[in-house]
């Protein structure tokens, strides 16, 4: 090993090779069949159960688990993909503490709620092994759709529409499919190039041609998409990042978080990726939580990640902060960035402690430093390059229930467009709702 | 601490935990391990007459039903009684009765339905030095198709005679093992009364078939594609064996006859119903197939334990506490009226008393848009189901109305009266009120 976590500045190989495989192995290991069994038999099989009121894409989830118990992971994952497409990538990585487990009655009664998600991965899992798609292509409606965007809504979305018998093109500006699966996501939650995996399988209903480094208002615009198409859906993601507001900010290796996040997960080989010594990461989303941890799983000595306001409010759940606690990241609250310090790169960043009041969040006055040779922001993604003529709403695509926008013809959803969390699980149930209105509008206008 | 000791038709043991006559007494080796563990008694698996022994299946002999975690429910077996020579069993017993004079040591037999070869077998028994003998009367596969166990057990006359000739050849007690393939317990149990039998032990196990392989469409367990019906016993078959055994207790003709009661005993509770309903001991099988002889120690401390905690000094006075509260339908009080009641603080809202009483019951629960559930007593029969299905302990409960207070459900007061059946104005057969 040529370098160590204590070598100063951003190097890479501070860790073994081994070392870095253990670190980014599968952060919840699958489920066994027994395991399974004995996870499924928690389940209470609730009257009108409040975890599928909890789930973004409505799956029936004490039906899957039934399935699952009387032996049919298959049937289970069925269930499942009937309303989530890509419930695979969700039972890796929705916050289920949060959601549907949060909702579990078992979490009510003893805190241990039935593992949904990992219940959810096993099913999938079993059917995803087979190489069978479940689902197959209605009639041909001879309708055309453009899918703008390879991310989960406009993936599942794609694939409901295809489905539907409506012939389906899907536009990307990167190079690989998947979106935030792809780029956006730790990689100790997707392991063994899953995202590609799902994504190849999801493409086995046939129909959905893809076209990769496509950008919308480069390669091609909204409006040729709406004379080319019958229907046009805009899953473009939150391309921007926001930057931070203090003094150097523009002070070299300070960073966005979610560049970091796809350079790991873009990355062959862990041991070239440098990182650096001391890390700090600013931010209380999941991003930031996922550039803190991945930043000391590479081997970064010391990790720090600062939030502006306090504990119950950080975005990131209850489980992401105790996940990174136990990887050994320090997590400081109710302090916002003042200034970075650095000849040119960074080497300080100098915070004000906060507090909360009437006047909303203020600084005390109270000061502290911490030692940075790499900062991450993660404070925040924003919509870039909209499309003209879409009508916005605080700083996302302005839609309807159903996810129409107002431009004829054009739907979104996803985290451009607003209505629902910034999740993947949202973003697929809003894809998928997009299709189906997508499909009635059609066949409306057809009749 | 309780004291445990049991004299058992006569037959004294440290305590009233015996092994019944099964796999695990089938041999010196096992038995000795059995005594050295603590079981007060056992029942030597099965002796058939001199001569060849028997053979078994070379394949599995075993079927299974699971609960959840691959918890054993319930076994089937196919096996027969022992394949060891007789001679060699009757030395093995000899040996470990003489080792192990304390504890209650009963030969099992079973041989053709002929004087003479009981005649033949009893001194033999006898000479082992053994405190008793067991008639398998119940074993319902392979044995029976032979004229023998649950053929005889099945037809209360063969019952009678054999035990008749047992007590006429041989001075050792003899129980009779019963089979629970059969259309009323009581019949068999008064044939062994009538016989002079000083006990009878039971259920044997239950005719069965555990499961179906879907690929092969054999019966499990499956011997080369094909499988029997098997004897099925463990905690399954617990209630059955519990309504037989207080069914004999209260019979009037058999109410004097001790019980050795058998039937998915797995925990001391299990052994303290039993004892409850007549038992005056209990026998165990499956649960130590499962878990090893070493569950005694669980049985004996959680039995004096209890015993202790609720002041009965010995076995005897446990044995049918509760026999005089069984009895019939037509004698319960139908003027005693409880409601379901749901303890708000201790629901965690899963509504499967919802599902349960909406779909199958009385519409008797309601439920909220926040999931909050409530009993409509107008509707509630107290049927019971809710508390069943409730997977919260004393979440929901039954509260018997008092005397006086209003059934909704009928609009008439709680009557403090007692009245059953047998008087009830919608019984064409009731007895005119005096």
């Amino acid at each position: 090993m040529s370098h160590s976590p204590r070598t100063p500045g951003i190097v890479s190989e501070r860790l073994s090779p081994d070392e870095l495989a253990r670190n980014f192995e599968d952060l919840h290991a699958p489920y066994d069949g027994h395991e399974a069994m004995v996870a499924a038999d928690r389940c209470y099989f609730c009257h009108d159960a409040p975890c599928i009121t909890a789930c973004p894409t409505t799956i029936d989830i004490p039906l899957f688990i039934r399935q699952i118990q009387t032996g049919q992971p298959e049937g289970a994952a069925k269930t499942i993909f009937d309303q989530n497409i890509l419930g695979g990538m969700c039972a890796r990585v929705c916050p289920t503490e949060t959601l549907c487990e949060d909702a579990c009655v078992r979490e009510a009664a003893e805190g241990k709620p039935v593992e949904i998600g990992r219940l959810q991965r096993f099913a999938t899992d079993a059917l995803m092994a087979k190489g069978v798609h479940p689902y197959e292509r209605a009639a041909s409606t001879g309708k055309k759709i453009a899918v703008v965007g390879a991310g989960p809504a406009g993936l599942a979305c794609a694939h409901r529409a295809a489905m539907l018998g409506h012939d389906v093109v899907v536009y990307d500006a990167r190079p690989k499919p998947g979106g935030l699966n792809e780029y956006g996501i730790a990689s100790y939650k997707t392991v063994g190039g899953f995202a590609q995996a799902e994504v190849a399988w999801l493409l086995q209903i046939g129909g959905i041609e893809m076209r990769h480094d496509q950008k919308l208002g480069s390669a091609m615009t909204l409006d040729t998409l709406t004379s080319e198409y019958d229907a046009v859906f805009l899953g473009l993601g939150l391309g921007g990042v926001n930057s931070l507001g203090a003094d150097g900010a523009d002070k070299d290796n300070v960073d966005d978080a979610v560049g970091f996040i796809a350079d790991l997960r873009q990355a062959g080989d862990l041991t070239k990726l440098p990182v650096g010594r001391n890390v700090v990461v600013i931010g209380g989303g999941m991003t930031a939580v996922d550039a803190a941890v991945q930043s000391k799983l590479l081997g970064a000595d010391d990790v720090t990640i600062v939030y502006r306001r306090g504990r119950d409010a950080m975005p990131a759940s209850g489980f992401e902060q105790d996940l990174a606690a136990s990887k050994g990241v320090r997590l400081v609250f109710n302090a916002q960035p003042k200034a970075v310090y650095g000849n040119g790169t960074v080497c300080e960043i100098e915070f004000e402690y906060t507090e909360s009041g009437a006047a909303g969040l203020t600084g005390t006055g109270e000061t502290f430093r911490l030692p940075a040779d790499q900062a991450f922001m993660a404070i925040g993604q924003t919509l870039a390059d909209a499309p003209d003529g879409l009508t916005l709403e605080r700083g996302k695509i302005a839609v309807d229930g159903a996810g129409k926008t107002s431009v004829a013809k054009v739907w979104a959803g996803g985290d451009c467009a607003t209505g629902g969390d910034d999740l993947t699980v949202t973003a697929v149930a809003e894809g998928r709702d997009a299709a189906e209105d997508i499909h009635n509008e059609l066949m409306q206008s057809a009749g | 601490m309780a004291d445990l000791t049991t004299t058992f038709a006569g037959i004294k043991s440290p305590n009233p935990f015996w092994l019944a006559s099964a796999p695990p007494t089938d041999k010196e080796y096992n038995v000795r391990r059995a005594f050295e563990a603590g079981w007060g008694g056992v029942v030597w698996k099965t002796l058939g007459e001199a001569g060849p022994p028997i053979v078994n299946v070379n394949g599995p002999r075993y079927g299974v039903v699971y609960g959840a975690d691959r918890r054993v429910l319930g076994i089937n077996n196919i096996e027969l009684i022992t394949d060891r020579p007789l001679e060699t069993n009757l030395e093995e017993i000899t040996r470990v009765k003489k080792d192990f004079p304390d504890r209650a040591l009963v030969a099992s037999i079973m041989v053709p339905c002929e004087e003479a070869a009981w005649k033949a077998i009893l001194p033999r028994v006898e000479d082992t030095g053994c405190d008793g003998i067991e008639l398998n009367f119940g074993c319902p596969h392979g044995m029976s198709e032979r004229g023998m166990g649950a053929a005889v057990g099945q037809v209360p006359e063969y019952i009678q005679m054999v035990t008749e000739w047992c007590k006429e050849h041989c001075d050792m007690p003899v129980i009779v093992k019963l089979t629970p393939n059969i259309t009323d317990i009581r019949y068999p149990a008064r044939a062994a009364h009538a016989g002079h039998a000083d006990a009878v032990s039971l259920i044997n196990t239950v005719s069965s078939i555990t499961s179906v392989n879907l690929d092969t469409m054999s019966p499990e367990p499956s011997i080369d594609g094909k499988g029997s019906h098997g004897g099925f016993c463990g905690p399954a078959v617990k209630p059955m064996a519990l309504n037989m055994v207080a069914e004999i207790a209260r019979d009037p003709e058999t109410a004097d006859l001790p019980i050795s009661g058998i039937g998915g005993v797995t925990t001391w509770r299990d052994a303290a119903e039993f004892l409850a309903l007549g038992a005056g001991n209990v026998q165990v099988c499956t649960a130590a197939m499962v878990y090893g002889f070493g569950i005694i120690k669980e049985l004996t401390a959680g039995l004096s334990g209890w015993m202790d905690e609720k002041g009965y000094t010995s076995v005897a006075e446990v044995s049918g506490r509760a026999v005089p509260n069984v009895t019939d339908w037509q004698y319960l009080n139908l003027n005693y009226i409880a409601k379901a009641r749901i303890d708000q603080d201790a629901c965690i809202k899963c509504g499967r008393c919802y599902a349960a009483c909406e779909d199958t019951s009385h519409q008797a629960i309601s439920m909220s848009a926040d999931r909050t559930f409530e009993v409509i007593d107008a509707e509630c029969v107290a049927c019971n189901l809710c508390v069943d299905v409730c997977p919260v302990e004393n979440c929901i409960t039954m509260e018997e109305l008092a005397p006086g207070v209003i059934d909704t459900r009928t609009g008439k007061p709680v009557d403090a009266n007692y009245a059953n059946w047998t008087t009830h104005p919608n019984n064409p057969s009731a007895r005119a009120a005096e």
